[in-house]
């Protein structure tokens, strides 16, 4: 089970977040006219990568707040966790 | 029955407290501190099972977790367990236990017989033979494999033992107490560190309990006492007996198992059977020793073989002989030290080394002692069926290919060993690559990944001084980095016998024109002749070696096993062992109980159970419950003998009729809050809200990003800035996640705030033609007539001295209203519409007949939102803006969303008025076409019409909207069931909607 450290609640069992997928993908702006490409990249194309892996995940049973997750997919290790609004350099 | 085998002045147990059990229906006495194995040994019993696939005799081969034979179905205080270790199980008073694999006794066991077929057994044997015809599988294999194979039978009964789950943290966890667990834990516990020390078995100190050790001037176990005896008095310290660290998972999580009652004869009343603590640990100590590995030979099976280390166990902890006519079988120092211990107590061993001239102060010991010893000899054979008689011994050559001359030998047990194996599971399981030491000729745990580090034996470290020394220094040095103390401890001196190297020598060749078995893996049956047929039949991976001869496979996962199949493996392949690699180690180390996983989450228990603030009113008024998600709905109030059908009936008649109310509180809420509330909700929802009026509400559909219906729901503007969203029961939580997460991760710029109110307000709807006429009385101050309270309109209203929300919606299609109170007002309220709706005939309706109501409206609910519609297939695109952009939008204009032929929404009626339709059924154009027959819809819900007394049904059908007027079939094969129906209108009652505006 992993441990994650929530940027506002600190480390916490894994039990208590739900998982959101990739933490990349940009939501096309409302009202602007967008491809079936971009559109399907959007809503379904995903990378699955193997490795480092920006992800979201809510503490559903915290604070309620989505996060980002730096994560390797592979071995599970945590490099980093941020706010929803903190920008990843 | 005495007890011939049990010596005096030595052992552990308690012989003031003798204990009766039975074996096999035969009544036994041990003593307190036994286990079911060493009191059967003391009673001379050896033979205790069948083996799994030649149904050979078995005995005892070990002393403990490693047992591969010793496997019983045991009986405790009128409960079953199957498949437990006499080797572990604590002796109790009246314990019983049955040999299991063997029929009808484990003397006389009919399966025997493939012993003499043993030729045709051989390793895939399952897979070649049980192939072909098919049509035999189920009639004749099947039912054969499992009778001759598995090994205890499961209760069929609810198991009324209770199991309970921990969660823990700690600084330093320690698994096992031998002395490198036991030097970690004393050092750390002195620093500070919060320390969690895990022991296996029922007694701590692990190799010291038999080892001729001196510590610090007392003896080893003397020494072990009195740190365990310091380690329980720090409040720093948990010291866990009896229980198993089974599970190294990530993030330094440890599952462990602890036995808390399975050495009782019951369970005290409030214990539970066992614990499961999931434990976090910054850092973990892996002290979990090392296991015998045997030397193979043939016939190694018999009972009366067993590990060197088990016979000196038995002797030192339990104070039972295994043999009064002892060989050893040794090709190491380990092997003497059990035969020492046997001349001790009076018993003449007879000790073989394969090596040519070993020296050590052990040997020395033993030569001192008068113990017969030759050298370069090895087993050929042991002779005996039920049991050793003899053994047939051999000199052999120095490249261990060439046997001398046979001579037979009278013994009554075989005790062997073949130097020792580290228990690196949990290493292993961390992640930890591990490597080959050639010294040893195992496997060592090499990097870490997590933060583990393995000392003592399972690190392959077979000196106790080296062990102290670095377990003390990693017990200091892990705690200082958490604890920043830094108590220095005296490492104390140690007295122990140096060893000499062992022999890497772990298989006796066949002498000529014999055909022995010589077994490598005990458990299954497996031996030297089957991994032969594996390779030789092309399997190389030792994964897929280890399938298809099942070597490692069972309840004791290969522990005395695994090395000398790999050995073999690396010399018919021409490899060195680390070449050939091991198999995966994966959690549990040992067989977990079920009950123990799940835990207290069984039967209600699974799920929390919700309940609305009037469940005891409907409790008290005959409602029948059911689960509607976690929460309990009254599903209908029963009057008299009335069933589901009639009592729905009735209920649903009486709203259309006069007045009903409906417990609504399960329905989602969430209380929306900002000066952009507006502007979310016209994000989320399909249709315009921007323009909503305070007190209104709207009813509102919302989509997922791929355009299908995530949910649907009324939202009420309850003044500038505030808005009360209602969701579905089911789709509540995933709601409230879906808005955070477009306020806080899309649109942050969004001034809003979200939180769930589902429990702060108890709900009910009040619906039917004279709900008006009850809402003026409940409410006399406020003028709720058509004009002042329309149609979505909303108001808030004083019900006898509470504040009420009142929303003029309706789900049944009829005239009606939505009363909230505060969650500790619901009963209140309740019991206020009922009384003053008697003058109505007001009747409470469960969900059976809101289901009714809705679905003859052509309502669309969650079998109709089912995660693959969009709205047009609800007849719902009437509430899709075109003008603005909202979630899930743009998927809209997907081909075959657009396409003209698209499913959509349509009421079905029976040709005969009188079937009811199943749920799930499909609808065909042709009832007698060929299989498959071509799908065009399926019946989302059914209902009896209460309106004109017949069933009525919704379905998602193909092109549904110029189906209106066909006739189709409706088929479920699961009832067996062929109606021919007519397709109609969706709003099958008051289609223009005139009566919830009247």
């Amino acid at each position: 089970m992993l441990y994650i450290n929530c940027p506002h609640c600190g480390m916490r069992s894994q039990n208590e977040f739900s998982y959101g997928g990739d933490a990349s993908v940009k939501r096309p702006e409302l009202n602007k006219e967008v491809s079936d490409q971009e559109w399907d990249n959007f809503v379904y194309n995903r990378k699955s990568l193997r490795g480092k892996h920006l992800e979201l995940w809510q503490h559903i049973s915290g604070c309620r707040q989505w996060i980002k997750v730096e994560r390797d997919t592979a071995t599970h290790e945590i490099f980093r966790t941020f706010k929803a609004d903190e920008e990843v350099a | 029955m005495t007890q011939a085998f049990r010596i005096e002045n030595e052992g552990l147990i308690n012989r003031d407290k003798k204990l009766s059990f039975k074996f096999n229906g035969k009544t036994y006495f041990g003593y307190e501190g036994d286990t079911l194995a060493s009191a059967l040994l003391a009673n001379g019993v050896h033979l205790v099972g069948r083996s799994f696939k030649y149904h050979r005799p078995r005995g005892f081969f070990g002393a403990g977790v490693d047992e591969p034979y010793a496997v019983v179905q045991l009986y405790r205080n009128g409960e079953t367990e199957p498949n437990i270790k006499a080797t572990e199980q604590e002796l109790f008073e009246g314990l019983e236990a049955k040999s299991v694999n063997c029929w009808p006794s484990v003397n006389f066991d009919i399966g025997a017989i493939n012993n003499f077929l043993k030729i045709f057994l051989p390793a895939g044997f399952y897979y070649k033979t049980f192939m072909w015809p098919k049509s035999f599988w189920y009639r004749i294999y099947e039912p054969f494999i499992r009778k001759a194979a598995g090994l205890g039978v499961a209760s069929t009964k609810h198991d009324n033992e209770r199991y309970e789950h921990k969660y823990e943290y700690c600084d330093l966890l320690i698994a096992g107490s031998g002395p490198s667990g036991l030097a970690g834990a004393y050092a750390a516990a002195k620093n500070g560190a919060k320390v969690i020390l895990a022991e296996d078995k029922p007694r701590f100190g692990g190799s010291l309990l038999t080892s001729d050790v001196n510590i610090g001037n007392q003896s080893g176990k003397d020494w072990a006492d009195s740190i365990v005896a310091e380690l329980k008095t720090m409040p720093n310290v948990v010291v866990k007996n009896r229980s198993q660290i089974f599970g190294y998972y990530d993030h330094n999580m440890l599952v462990m198992s602890e036995k808390v009652s399975d050495h009782l004869p019951s369970t005290k009343k409030y214990h539970p059977n066992k614990r499961l603590w999931y434990i976090r640990a910054k850092e973990v100590l892996i002290s979990s020793g090392s296991i015998e590995r045997p030397i193979v030979f043939g016939n190694n099976d018999t009972p009366g073989v067993m590990l060197s280390s088990a016979a000196k166990e038995y002797l030192k902890v339990y104070g039972v002989l295994v043999g009064r006519k002892p060989l050893v079988f040794t090709n190491n120092d380990s092997g003497y030290e059990t035969a020492i211990e046997f001349k001790k107590h009076g018993v003449d061993p007879v000790v073989l080394d394969s090596r040519k001239n070993p020296e050590s102060e052990i040997i020395d010991e033993a030569k001192n002692l008068g113990i017969n010893i030759k050298n370069s000899y090895v087993v050929v054979a042991a002779q005996g069926y039920k049991k050793v008689k003899s053994a047939d011994i051999a000199s052999i050559s120095e490249d261990k290919k060439q046997l001398g001359k046979i001579e037979n030998i009278q013994c009554d047990c075989i005790c062997v060993s073949g130097f020792w194996t580290p228990t690196i599971h949990l290493a292993s399981q961390s992640g930890n690559k591990t490597k080959f030491k050639e010294e040893i000729d195992a496997f060592v745990p090499g990097q870490s990944k997590q933060n583990e580090i393995t000392l003592g034996a399972a690190n392959g470290v077979f000196s106790l001084e080296e062990t102290l020394k670095t377990s003390f220094t990693a017990g200091s040095k892990l705690s200082k980095k958490i604890t920043e103390n830094d108590n220095e401890i005296a490492i104390p001196n140690v007295v122990e016998k140096k060893s000499s190297q062992h022999d890497k020598f772990w298989c006796v060749p066949l002498p000529k024109g014999k055909n022995y078995k010589r077994f490598l893996d005990f458990q299954n049956d497996v031996a030297v002749s089957d991994v032969e047929i594996a390779l030789r039949e092309g399997y190389r991976s030792i994964e897929h070696v280890k399938r298809y001869t099942t070597l490692g496979m069972a309840t004791d996962q290969g522990k005395t096993s695994n090395l000398n199949g790999l050995q073999l493996v690396s010399e018919i392949e021409n490899k060195v062992v680390p070449a050939v690699g091991h198999t995966t180690f994966r959690p549990p180390y040992t067989p977990i109980s079920i009950g123990a996983i799940v835990g207290r989450e069984v039967g209600k228990h699974s799920k929390p159970t919700r309940k609305s603030p009037m469940h005891s009113w409907h409790e008290k008024n005959n409602a029948v419950f059911v689960d509607a998600g976690v929460w309990l709905r009254p599903r209908y109030y029963k009057r008299g003998n009335e069933n589901l059908f009639e009592g729905s009936k009735r209920e649903a008649k009486n709203v259309r009729t006069n007045v009903g109310v409906c417990d609504v509180t399960t329905l989602g809420k969430i209380d929306i809050k900002g000066p952009d509330a507006a502007e979310l909700l016209n994000r989320v929802y399909t249709n315009a809200w921007l323009k909503l009026p305070v007190s209104k509400a709207r009813y509102g559909v919302m989509l997922r990003e791929d355009g299908i219906v995530m949910d649907d729901g009324t939202t009420t503007r309850i003044s500038e800035n505030h808005y009360h969203m209602t969701t579905t029961t089911a789709q509540a939580a995933n709601v409230l996640s879906h808005l955070e997460y477009y306020l806080q991760l899309v649109w942050p710029e969004l001034n809003v705030n979200v939180v769930s109110t589902t429990e702060q307000w108890a709900g009910a709807a009040i619906a039917g033609p004279k709900s008006r006429d009850l809402l003026q009385k409940l409410f006399p101050n406020s003028d709720v007539s058509n004009e002042g309270l329309p149609f979505m309109g909303y108001m808030e209203g004083d019900l006898f001295g509470v504040k009420a929300r009142i929303f003029r919606i309706s789900f049944s299609g009829e005239l009606a209203y939505e009363v909230n109170v505060e969650s500790d007002y619901g009963n209140f309220m309740w019991e206020k519409i009922m009384e003053v709706g008697e003058e109505f005939k007001i009747q409470p309706y469960g969900t059976e007949a809101l289901s009714t109501l809705r679905i003859e409206m052509g309502h669309v609910a969650g079998s109709e939102l089912d995660g693959r519609t969009i709205p047009y297939d609800n007849a719902l695109e009437g509430l899709v803006s075109k003008k603005k952009d909202f979630i899930g939008k743009r998927s809209l204009q997907r081909s075959a969303f657009t396409a003209e032929d698209r499913q959509r929404i349509v009421g079905v009626v029976p040709l005969d008025k009188q079937t009811s339709i199943p749920e799930g059924s499909h609808l065909v154009k042709d009832d007698k076409a060929s299989l498959p027959n071509p799908k065009l819809g399926h019946i989302s819900a059914s209902c009896w019409s209460v309106e004109y007394d017949n069933p009525f049904s919704l379905a998602i059908l193909k092109d549904g909207k110029n189906m209106i007027g066909q006739k189709l079939f409706a088929m479920s094969p699961l009832k067996n069931k062929v109606i021919p129906v007519e397709i109609v209108s969706s709003h099958y009652v008051d289609p223009k909607g005139e009566r919830v505006r009247s």
